[in-house]
């Protein structure tokens, strides 16, 4: 028994020698170092992470260590370490709109330097809106982008095609598509599905999907006009009809989707979606790789485009909308006024000032490798990484895309969505100052939810969001606000 | 005198507050020191910035917020004008309580008990007509309401079934022992499993009993979608988990009932009933009083179920006061957080110790 076991442990720790990397293997120059990563819980994000954090340690040394808390804790706790100098957390990933805040605070690494020196990240090939909106803050970057979001509009083209219709291109389409569609079974298991998918929990990733709706109806003379304030004095440009007809049309959308959608966070819609349970749907661009993953029943009949419109557009000044003209909706498109919403704007790293100098480099090292075309062109591929596309070439060449699976049209409709989006010069930036999640998360939320349950009607919502939102502009300062409001909608593409 | 038995001395009379002083050490840090940070924090901003926080005094402006501002909504509820029904429920409970007080200060008076009680009777008469103009008149509640409604209701339900339990078990019946065990199960379970266990019982669209919810017909029914759907839901997620609690309580108090006295009255002729109400019940008013007690002092807390199950949703329909204080955290707004808290401090305070003084302990004084 002893001479088994013996011979069992000498096996195991053969193994374990030849299995562990070796000092051949990796260059050492991080050798003992520990880079403590934040993000929300895997494998969505984190997976990916640990992942890449495995291989650069084999090539460099430094252990990568991937922390985990609820979205919702995310950006406090991060906010919370930095601030009070705890240092128990090196990189934060998160979106790059709550960054300004840690910026302003003076607790990120300016990673210019870096970048500088660093002759693989080829920052050219990040797209201009990743590079130059959500990296940099005054000009200066400091974060690294992992992944690219924009919110797009998903249908299902079989069951389009079979009733004789378009993806559509207004709200109102939208409606009219999801009631015609609505109850027919989409996935041939006998059962009456869904016209339409929106994610309307509360805590969750409602709040995303109103400014989306709203987007188009707020905003149509480019991305430097903005969709919450009026950059001047900082008064919130929320109680009005524009806002007023997204709240109605996004409750709308509820009778053609599931009976317990007040309770569906983002994972439950895709799981229907995936499973092929919904007609329409509003996504990030998650959609496109989940469809092909195993078990999807949607691989090959899911399109994309880009969010929905209007005909009519807010006239700030009377807070009444007014049908689309070529003054008043310069972007238009056939009459139609398109704003795709760049909803969270991506995970991003970055890296806290105060962690010791070797940290740093290490970390913006491991970043940069994730950030990388080598890398980030497969990790963008799979579904479950919870990454899309970011740089110029994942968006241009679809041979990635077809070697993962997709067919070379589905490739090309869904990467052809995400170039409409973020090309467009009429893009709707997200939150990009100081205070924003309390804007979103605290306020815009809850307001939501109270609406959509029937607690409160669409102007009580909106009253108490304006109101709400002043609040917290004068807590941070109305002058300092309005000068960072100002300065985030000035990157345009 | 030698310095040995000097010290000896000093240690004979100095002893007692020598092994306190860990368990007081402790205490301070862990339970008085935080109750007092909090307080500060209550009445003032915090903001978190490069080399720290930031902390400037605000005064009653959280309590006020929350109180008469814009927060209103949230913690007492959305008043507008008062129903018909509203009224009357509001008058009548005035005038019970402007009677109940007058009766109090023309029978036997102190100025310590008047004062108590004048507490009890303004908490009464907010809580009152915040019913009123809400719940009465066709407005939402606030997480005051909805956190009274899970202590209530919740542990209503909670204590006539562990009750019924106990007493079964408490009876010589054949596989008592099992049941025992049984019944006590769910109490070990951590709430947030609690929580996603029914969440997933809930769904009727994709959860493990979708198929049943279909059989029934409530295939289409949304639970969570439904205020008082959600709400009920909730309570019956705590019961499961809390009525082992109960149980386990009034068993032990049962079984201390000395059997002698229940035969001694079946001699007498007494019924199962009388023999209950008469001698078991009054012997274990006391102890059931205070599980009811720390029973509800829980369940003013709750914050695990609301916020795994519903997120507080739909709109704040489910949303408790814990969970509000720590929604409120969570986005770093302290002061916000510790006004809450101390708000439902106060009210848990007051409740629970007019409770006990007013109803358990009158009680038990009037059967001595």
């Amino acid at each position: 028994m002893l001479k088994r076991f013996l011979g069992g442990t000498a096996a195991a720790l053969a193994a374990s020698v030849i299995l562990t990397p070796t000092g051949a293997a990796a260059d050492g120059k991080y050798d003992g170092v520990v880079v403590n990563i934040l993000t929300r819980p895997g494998p969505v994000i984190a997976g990916r992470i640990v992942d890449r954090g495995a291989e650069f340690t084999e090539m460099t040394g430094a252990e990568i260590r991937v922390a985990e808390v609820p979205f919702a804790e995310l950006f406090q706790k991060i906010l919370a370490d930095w601030a009070t100098g705890t240092r128990s957390i090196d990189v934060g990933v998160f979106a790059s709109g709550w960054g300004v805040e840690l910026v302003n605070g003076g607790l990120v690494e300016n990673l210019d330097p870096y970048i500088a020196a660093d002759d693989k990240i080829d920052l050219m090939d990040i797209a201009p809106y990743f590079r130059d909106f959500n990296q940099k803050v005054s000009g200066s970057t400091y974060f690294i982008t992992l992944d690219g979001d924009f919110q797009m509009l998903y249908y299902r083209s079989d069951v389009l095609e079979a009733a004789g219709l378009e993806p559509p291109k207004t709200w109102e389409e939208y409606l009219d598509v999801a009631s015609k569609i609505h109850g027919q079974d989409m996935n041939g298991d006998g059962e009456a599905d869904y016209g339409s998918c929106i994610f309307k929990k509360r805590n969750a990733q409602s709040y995303f999907a109103i400014q989306s709706v709203a987007a188009g109806m707020v905003q149509s003379r480019g991305t430097s006009e903005g969709i919450y304030f009026d950059p001047e004095t900082m008064a919130p440009k929320v109680n009005n009809d524009a806002w007023k007809k997204a709240f109605e049309l996004y409750k709308a959308t509820g009778q053609y989707g599931p009976p317990d959608e007040l309770n569906q966070d983002i994972g439950d819609t895709r799981g229907l979606a995936i499973g092929g349970r919904c007609g329409l749907m509003i996504d990030w661009g998650d959609i496109g790789p989940l469809s092909i993953e195993e078990g999807s029943k949607i691989k090959d009949k899911v399109g994309a485009v880009i969010m929905p419109g209007s005909t009519e557009v807010l006239d700030v000044a009377t807070g009444k909308l007014v049908a689309c003209d070529a003054d008043s909706c310069p972007h238009a498109v056939d009459g139609v006024n398109y704003a795709p919403f760049a909803a969270f704007g991506g995970w991003t790293a970055a890296v806290s000032k105060a962690s010791d100098d070797t940290v740093k480099a290490a970390a913006y090292e491991f970043l940069s490798y994730m950030n990388q075309a080598a890398q980030s062109n497969v990790d963008v591929t799979m579904g479950w990484t919870g990454y899309n596309p970011y740089r110029n070439s994942q968006l241009n060449d679809t041979s990635a895309w077809v070697a993962a699976g997709f067919s070379e049209a589905s490739a090309e409709n869904y990467l052809g969505a995400i170039r409409d989006s973020l090309n467009h010069p009429n893009m709707a930036s997200d939150f990009r100052i100081p205070g924003a999640q309390q804007y979103t998360g605290v306020v815009l939320d809850p307001e939501l939810a109270r609406y959509l349950a029937g607690e409160i009607s669409v102007d009580q919502a909106l009253e108490n969001i304006e109101e709400g939102w002043e609040e917290i502009t004068d807590d941070f300062g109305r002058d300092d606000q309005a000068a960072i409001y100002s300065l985030s909608l000035g990157i345009t593409n | 005198m030698s310095r040995n038995s000097a010290l000896n001395e000093w240690l004979d009379k100095n002893m007692g507050r020598i092994f306190l002083a860990p368990a007081v050490t402790l205490i301070l840090i862990f339970s008085i020191f935080p109750l007092i940070a909090s307080l500060i924090l209550a009445f003032a901003r915090v903001r978190f910035t490069g080399g720290g926080f930031k902390v400037r005094f605000a005064g009653w402006r959280n309590f006020d917020k929350q109180l008469f501002g814009s927060e209103q909504f949230h913690l007492l509820g959305t008043f507008t004008e008062i129903s018909v029904p509203g009224w009357l429920f509001g008058l009548l409970a005035t005038g019970g309580l402007v009677w109940w007080m007058v009766r109090y200060v023309r029978s036997r008076f102190t100025w310590f008990g008047f004062i108590g009680r004048l507490i009890t009777f303004a908490m009464a008469l907010g809580l009152s007509w915040m019913f009123a103009a809400t719940l009465l008149s066709g407005n939402p509640f606030g997480t005051v309401g909805t956190t009274l409604f899970y202590v209530i209701v919740g542990c209503g339900i909670q204590f006539v079934i562990g009750t019924a339990l106990a007493f079964a078990c408490s009876q010589t019946i054949r596989g008592s022992t099992y049941f025992r065990v049984i019944f006590f199960v769910p109490m070990m379970i951590t709430p947030i499993g609690v929580g996603y266990i029914f969440r997933m019982m809930a769904d009727t669209t994709k959860g493990p009993f979708a198929n049943v919810w279909q059989w029934v017909g409530l295939g289409e029914f949304a639970w969570a979608a439904d205020p008082w759907a959600a709400r009920v839901f909730i309570i019956v997620a705590d019961s499961w988990q809390w009525i082992p609690f109960v149980f386990i309580m009034m068993l032990a108090a049962f079984e201390s009932v000395p059997r002698d006295l229940g035969e001694a009255a079946e001699i007498d002729g007494a019924s199962r009933w009388q023999s209950f109400w008469e001698i078991t019940w009054p012997h274990v008013l006391p102890i059931a009083a205070t599980v009811m007690l720390i029973r509800a002092i829980e369940a003013f807390k709750i914050v695990d179920l609301p916020n795994i199950m519903t997120s507080g949703g739909p709109g704040i329909a489910t949303e408790s006061v814990s969970l509000q204080a720590y929604y409120a955290w969570r986005a770093l707004d302290l002061g916000q957080a510790s006004a809450i808290a101390y708000i439902l401090l106060f009210i848990t305070v007051v409740i629970c110790v007019s409770f006990f003084n007013l109803v358990v302990l009158a009680r038990v004084r009037n059967q001595r």
